[in-house]
């Protein structure tokens, strides 16, 4: 019985196939044959949704506020106001933050102002020395889990100090120390609610689906426009990005609370409130700590592309030296910015997981011993930031800080190395690219262009319907209207092919070096151990190398896409033929199955729902990658996005190029995820 | 019963419930008042409704044990859940010493079962952050004893239930029925008065869950509870037991004691169980004598009344003559013939009832 419906689904592709090339060639290339191509009856809504933000913004709701400069009441619409207390509020977070890394009066001046500033000279705070900083992070390291992290925790701080990256570090860093939280908190909050409320929760969904595959570039405009230009706007637009998984996880976390524990709390008697802090989120501590993980990393992969709406720090000096092509610093900036990443990620999974441990008898030392050693490393810090202070005396004070561009740096080593890779392998890597982009690029290009709509709209809505039934092919016929309607179903082709392209390379390769690491413990925990670290890189550092290599054009954008898509689809890869239960090895193997048999007729069938949500990811990691790659100039939404920033009357159109773009990233994910899930099922592995 | 003995025991009544439905589906209580009571459980399918809880009445008195027996699916469990109010029943009273259980708020909800509820999970339940001393120390905790205090009981109790020395392991470090040893221990720590039990042991391996039901009535002795108990397994429902219901498709379908059961199983779902049970190792000596005939000469061997049949079969049947039944005083009470031992045993379904 199996074997004819996997027949039959054959038999439906390729009629399906044949009537998607028969249409293909009957539809005349045409703008007025609707059948080639529909008409852009969504052009008006960029418009709309800007007029709706403008009216909002300055028109809805005027109040009246008073204005000490003027000493007057003014009119001003109150979603403004709202926006711009909440931007405020960001702003003196951040700078306070900031202050206590890097010195500087600002915060002193929130609460008075520059001439009280200027008369007292107290009130210029010094930043702390980078020693202390340091040092602090060392033993919140060692404290947290115990010399590993401390080591870590050294590493990254000194590399960031000696090398001079210190002032822009600490810039990023007081801007992730704020989004991160402000993102976990917001995603548990939601996240909670939507598990309590049913409602809620169904109408969490399609926001946070929308909200996970809007490309970042989109939400900048938006944001810009609402919260003004900075480093507070930076701070939302992460937080914009990085709550949806946490709301995710959160969810799951508590969903996946077994119901005897929550029953057990309720029969000791638990109060509502009790219920959810001591039992259920310890419980979900697992998943929530993921989401808390994701927040880190979303937030760190913002800091490059909040610089487009002025976020100071690591960032901004990376899309600078990327701009000018200065690879050996770009690398530099790239391996600060993995660092904090890797450092914060761990510190704050140790933090969790440190939770458990708190009760036991302890003399006064042994609670505070902490606490007592940061406060000798603040003064011996000071201290020598002092000596230092006489000792270089007409230099810099390299016990205070490491300016910038003063510290060590391997530049120039890196920029030999790409120089002797350009002059050794420039024949090799330029007939390569031009063997790409000529025989498969350009060819695939023209044939995802050469489509009429109408044969797309079969092609797309026929898999849809044979792999995950009716419902889903209405569903994804809607997200592929929405693009066809507006003006840009020319772009998201060109979207479409690069992505594609990248999804079937990463999924190749993802799948054989996944099934050959399967084989055995050792390579398993390798390969996952690999997956995690790269999975720590920010989307931007992918970047860096194959720029190095390729320069700035398609090839490199596709590179780094399957480079970076090639994790999930090694993990998950991973994951399902590892999941594939031991007894059925076992019966294979008392029936005589070779290992090439084993894989091809039990692991892989068995697996191939969990690889497929592998794949899934792939999708999206390459369409965000696609679209950051407009950054050095390719031809797709993700440039029209890039100028949209630039543009005064950008929202509109970046929030629709970003629709486009997430309803691209949702028609695939709802064919894949339902065929996946419903196979699952079949497979009794659910 | 006596209408005099009604009202004496109404005291000592502690769960009371009365005509108790629980009816899973969207428009239950609908379907449930359409029905009249009558409830039907392939009528309620039809409607799109589960019967979980059928029309269920009984009483629970102070410092007894009744244990719900059913197979999966009988309901056993949701009538646990019911009286324990983690699931709204659909329908009837519920009393907790004369208390409507149903009328509670929230509040007054918490109030009863921080100070006189206990539970102990078939799965544990336990909390996975926490170590076995916090685990138990926990619902003490919720309910605002100091940190000091919790620990220090929590220590009692871990030594109560023999985890002494593991006081700060992890659940997942544990074995099952150590796991299971925590579950009791924090379902006793606020010493309450009604001890709930679902399944505890079911989850068990069979040496274990014997060890564990020996443990259990060496607390049941040590503790004197009221116990409300749930298992499938009959064997353990006829060893720990005071009295039975047995369950089938949301019906309790006999109410009584193990040995009343194994005699006189009411309905034929019953016999199935009884069917196979060793009846010398269930049977106490009062549930099979007969009451004394003056003319008879009894021979030297006295046995208690409470003497399970097993113990005192081989003696009994070596005798002659009848053998005496005495009471706790040394009072002769019964009477009993090897014959009737022989024929209670291995003979056909008697139809001898107690005479307790």
């Amino acid at each position: 019985m199996n074997i004819s419906i996997n027949n039959s689904k054959a038999l439906q592709f390729a009629l399906l196939l044949l009537a998607f090339f028969v249409l293909s060639a009957l539809i005349t290339p045409s703008e007025s044959n609707y059948l080639w191509r529909l008409p852009p009856l969504l052009s008006a809504l960029p418009t709309l949704i800007n007029d709706a933000v403008q009216f909002i913004m300055f028109d809805w709701m005027p109040i009246q506020v008073y204005d000490p400069s003027i000493e007057e009441f003014e009119e001003k619409a109150l979603f403004r106001e709202i926006t711009r207390s909440i931007s405020n509020g960001f702003l003196f977070v951040i700078t306070f933050v900031r202050e206590i890394f890097l010195g500087g009066p600002k915060t002193i001046v929130a609460f008075t102002s520059w001439d009280y500033v200027s008369e007292n000279s107290w009130a210029n705070w010094p930043a702390l020395p980078w020693t202390v900083v340091s040092g602090w992070a060392i033993v919140l390291g060692f404290k947290l889990q115990g010399i590993r992290l401390a080591l870590l925790a050294a590493l990254s701080t000194t590399y960031i100090g000696v090398f001079g990256q210190w002032e822009p570090s600490m810039q990023t860093l007081s801007f992730v120390l704020i989004a991160a939280p402000v993102s976990v908190l917001l995603g548990l909050v939601l996240g909670i609610w939507g598990y309590k409320n049913k409602l809620v929760e169904t109408a969490l969904n399609p926001l946070l689906n929308v909200a996970q595959t809007m490309p970042h570039y989109s939400y900048l405009v938006p944001v810009i426009v609402l919260f003004g230009v900075g480093d507070q706007a930076a701070a939302i637009a992460t937080i914009f990005f990085a709550t949806p998984p946490m709301v995710r996880l959160t969810l799951l976390g508590l969903k996946n609370i077994p119901p005897e524990i929550v029953d057990a709390g309720m029969m000791n008697g638990c109060t509502q409130y009790q219920l959810l802090r001591k039992v259920q989120i310890p419980t979900a501590r697992r998943d929530i700590l993921i989401g808390v993980n994701q927040v880190v990393m979303q937030c760190l992969a913002m800091t490059v592309i909040a610089s487009f709406i002025g976020a100071q720090g690591l960032g901004s000096n990376l899309m600078i030296a990327l701009n000018s092509l200065k690879i050996g610093s770009g690398l530099e900036i790239g391996i600060c910015i993995v660092l904090i990443a890797v450092t914060l990620d761990k510190m704050s999974l140790a933090w969790a997981n440190k939770q458990i441990d708190y009760f036991s008898d302890k003399s006064f030392w042994d609670r505070h011993k902490y606490l007592i050693i940061c406060a000798m490393i603040l003064v011996i810090g000071i201290f020598f930031a002092y000596l230092g202070k006489s000792f270089f005396k007409e230099n810099f004070n390299y016990l205070y800080i490491v300016p910038h561009n003063k510290g060590i740096t391997t530049a120039p080593f890196w920029q030999a190395a790409v120089d002797w890779i350009w002059d050794t392998f420039f024949f090799s890597l330029k007939s390569f690219n031009e063997f790409l982009i000529i025989n498969i690029l350009v060819p695939m290009k023209e044939a995802y262009l050469g489509m009429p709509v109408a044969a797309t709209f079969l092609l797309v809505m026929g898999t849809a319907y044979i792999l995950a039934g009716i419902r889903s092919a209405f569903i994804v016929a809607g997200f592929l209207l929405f693009i066809a309607f507006s003006e840009y179903w020319d772009r998201a082709l060109i979207t479409a092919y690069m992505t594609s392209f990248a999804v079937i390379v990463a999924a190749v390769l993802g799948i054989t070096v996944g099934s050959l690491c399967a084989q055995n413990n050792r390579s398993t925990k390798v390969i996952l151990f690999i997956c995690d670290f790269f999975q720590t890189f920010p989307s931007f550092i992918y970047l860096i190398p194959v720029i190095m290599l390729f320069g700035i054009t398609d090839t490199s954008v596709i590179i780094a896409a399957i480079v970076y898509a090639l994790v999930p689809a090694t993990r998950y890869t991973v994951e399902g033929l590892r999941n594939v239960p031991a007894v059925l090895h076992d019966a294979g193997s008392m029936m005589g199955v070779s290992k090439l048999q084993r894989w091809l007729s039990i692991d892989l069938p068995l697996a191939f729902p969990h690889i497929m949500l592998g794949v899934n990811q792939t999708v999206v990691f390459s369409l965000f990658m696609v679209i950051i790659g407009a950054f050095i100039g390719t031809t797709d939404l993700g440039q029209l996005i890039l100028k949209a920033i630039s543009d005064s009357r950008g929202t509109g159109i970046g929030l629709t190029l970003g629709l486009c773009v997430a309803f691209i990233g949702l028609a695939v994910d709802q064919i894949l995820r339902t065929w996946a899930n419903n196979r699952k099922k079949a497979l009794g592995l659910e | 019963m006596s209408a005099k003995n009604q009202s004496v025991n109404n005291e000592d009544v502690i769960i009371k419930c009365d005509s108790v439905f629980k009816i899973f589906g969207d428009n239950a209580s609908k379907v449930l008042e359409s029905s009249n009571g009558n409830v039907d459980a392939r009528d309620f399918l039809s409607a799109g409704c589960v019967v979980g809880v059928n029309n269920a009445s009984f009483e629970v008195r102070k410092g007894e044990l009744l244990i719900l027996m059913g197979l999966s699916g009988s309901g056993k469990s949701t009538l646990l859940r019911c009286i324990s109010r983690l699931t709204e029943p659909t329908a009837g009273k519920i009393f907790i010493e004369g208390e409507d259980l149903l009328a509670l708020n929230n509040k007054a909800l918490i109030d009863l079962r921080r100070n006189k509820m206990g539970m102990v999970f078939q799965s544990f339940g336990l909390l996975p952050h926490k170590t076995v001393l916090e685990n138990i120390a926990f619902p003490l905790q919720v309910k605002g004893f100091s940190t000091k205090d919790s620990m220090l009981r929590a220590k009692e109790m871990a030594e109560l239930v023999s985890l002494d020395g593991r006081e700060n392991y992890f659940p997942r470090q544990l074995s099952g029925g150590q796991q299971q040893r925590v579950g009791i221990a924090r379902s006793l720590a606020v010493e309450p008065d009604i001890w709930f039990l679902d399944e505890p042991f079911s989850a068990l391996d069979p040496l274990i869950r014997k060890e564990m039901q020996d443990e259990f009535i060496r607390l049941r002795k040590v503790l004197n509870k009221t116990i409300l108990f749930v298992t499938h397994d009959f064997d353990e429902a006829l060893r720990l037991a005071d009295r039975i219901a047995i369950m089938k498709e949301g019906v309790i379908e006999q109410l009584d004691t193990p040995a009343n059961i194994v005699l006189n199983p009411a309905t034929d779902y019953v016999r199935k169980f009884t069917k196979e049970v060793p009846r010398e190792k269930v049977l106490k000596i009062s549930s099979i004598m007969e009451p004394v005939n003056p003319s008879e000469k009894f021979g030297d061997l006295k046995v208690p009344k409470d003497a399970i049949v097993e113990t005192v079969a081989h003696a009994i049947l070596s005798q002659d003559k009848p053998v005496a039944v005495v009471d706790e005083d040394h009072e002769i009470v019964g009477s009993l013939h090897a014959s009737h031992v022989i024929n209670i045993i291995f003979g056909g379904r008697s139809e001898k009832s107690s005479q307790d």
